[in-house]
């Protein structure tokens, strides 16, 4: 393994990962610009219309990524705290923290596209669907996490509670799911399903896929920068931030 | 192990008994929350037997939201809590006490109540049982749900509706077995099926919540 020579563990300490994260950025961002351009493009001018819902179906570029990123982005976050929880590690903590405010953003955008959605499709902005409203409550979860870390004034016992909460959720997510299920749903049925082929036009599946990884990226992106604010207001006292701030200005 | 969880128990309800108040508000505020529906949505009958099951479980939620904040807040203000932590025990049976002394304080007079709230939406027999039963299960598991929110946000400042929005989200599950289970029984179907998945939804509540309740009490109290 020529990986093996280089020193993982080092990346956990925030001091080291601060420059490398720095690196990573650029990248990822052009990255993202390169793939939003891509995907809307192809999503909004290239794709056919839907033969049985118009353009409004092409909402779907944006709704279906943000609705998948908002459940991922809160696994990861769960994944994250307890991690930094397990292992009392700084970075992961933060990371966890970095991730909240972008999952609260996908949830809210994928409830603000169904909204949209729905009004030319079932003639209403909202209905009390399975879906919806496990998103929505998703998004609750969210809030809590968010402002738990935000009244609590020391910042290892934000991380060490929010992780207890967030693994709670993650716990709960999909009783609630189901529980949620029980209402009859106008919701239509999955668009993308594993295992089977999917139901609907290779063009707008390709312009949905790439639209995904877009958000994906986004998210990735955005974390890092934000993992990057986070480290600097946590570790203003240290010296090798003074040392940092001391050289740029 | 089993003395110190009597103790416990038996240590949270005479302090509550001396503080009837405090405790009375409580049911006062279910009672009040649920006979203000009527005067909100209107008098007539079949409109409030359609929303009784929501109604009076929502209020239920809400009333044991407010009384989480005494669960563990006054033991930490006094030290107790502390104490409580340092005995050689494990702590998880300790929260469990408080917990069960919590809900026979909060939550089994709002059990006991509730039938006679029921009567007020016009609820025929049978659902006024399913109403008893259901919140006899579901109380139970808000209080063990709840006592997360309360240990995580010990000491913080706008701990009480902070605590609510931690873990109302969280016992939506319970909302949604419950109502379900009284409506069901309203329109004559059998209520069964909710009321055991409300009774899993207790014993997952059960075998988790004093345990994660001690490790957030222990990230609280440093």
């Amino acid at each position: 393994m020529g990986s093996s020579k280089i020193n993982w563990y080092k990346y956990t300490s925030p001091a080291s990962f601060y420059p490398l994260a720095g690196k990573m950025i650029p990248w990822f961002a052009v990255l993202t610009a390169a793939l939003l351009a891509t995907g809307l493009y192809i999503g909004f001018f290239v794709a056919p219309t839907d033969f049985q819902q118009g353009d409004a179906y092409r909402i779907i570029y944006i709704h279906v990524p943000a609705s998948w990123m908002a459940m991922f982005l809160y696994a990861m976050m769960a994944i994250y705290a307890g991690l930094g929880l397990a292992f009392n590690a700084r970075l992961w903590s933060m990371m966890a923290s970095a991730i909240a405010p972008t999952g609260a953003l996908f949830a809210f955008i994928s409830l603000w596209t169904g909204a949209l959605w729905g009004k030319p499709m079932w003639g209403t902005w909202w209905v009390w669907d399975a879906r919806l409203t496990s998103t929505l409550i998703l998004l609750f979860l969210y809030i809590g996490f968010l402002s738990l870390q935000g009244v609590i004034d020391d910042k290892r016992r934000a991380d060490r509670a929010g992780a207890v909460l967030a693994l709670v959720g993650l716990v709960n997510v999909p009783i609630i799911y189901f529980s949620v299920q029980w209402w009859n749903t106008l919701h239509q049925g999955a668009t993308l399903r594993l295992g089977r082929s999917a139901s609907i036009a290779p063009v707008m599946l390709s312009a949905l896929l790439i639209m995904i990884a877009a958000c994906w990226v986004y998210a990735i992106t955005v974390t890092l920068m934000r993992l990057r604010c986070i480290i600097l207001e946590r570790e203003q006292h240290a010296p090798w931030v003074a040392q940092l701030l001391g050289r740029t200005i | 192990m089993l003395s110190i969880l009597r103790c416990v128990i038996q240590r949270d309800i005479t302090l509550a008994w001396r503080g009837r108040a405090g405790v009375l508000s409580t049911l006062f505020f279910f009672i009040i929350v649920v006979s203000l529906f009527p005067l909100g949505v209107g008098p007539e009958l079949d409109v409030l037997r359609v929303i009784a099951p929501g109604v009076v479980w929502v209020a239920a939620l809400l009333a044991s939201m407010l009384s989480l904040d005494r669960m563990f807040s006054h033991d930490y203000v006094d030290g107790s809590l502390e104490q409580l932590m340092l005995t050689s025990q494990p702590l998880s049976i300790v929260v469990l006490g408080k917990i069960i002394a919590h809900w026979l304080v909060t939550g089994a007079p709002l059990v006991l109540i509730a039938p006679v709230l029921g009567l007020q939406f016009d609820l025929p027999p049978k659902a006024l049982i399913t109403l008893l039963a259901s919140l006899l299960l579901g109380t139970p598991a808000l209080s063990l749900i709840g006592a997360i929110g309360a240990a995580l946000t010990l000491g913080l400042r706008g701990g009480g509706v902070l605590v609510s929005l931690l873990v109302l989200p969280l016992c939506i599950p319970v909302l949604i077995f419950g109502a379900g289970a009284v409506e069901a029984s309203i329109n004559g179907m059998n209520a069964e099926s909710h009321l055991s998945l409300l009774g899993a939804v207790l014993v997952l509540a059960l075998s988790f919540a004093p345990w994660t309740t001690a490790a957030a009490l222990r990230i609280s109290v440093e």
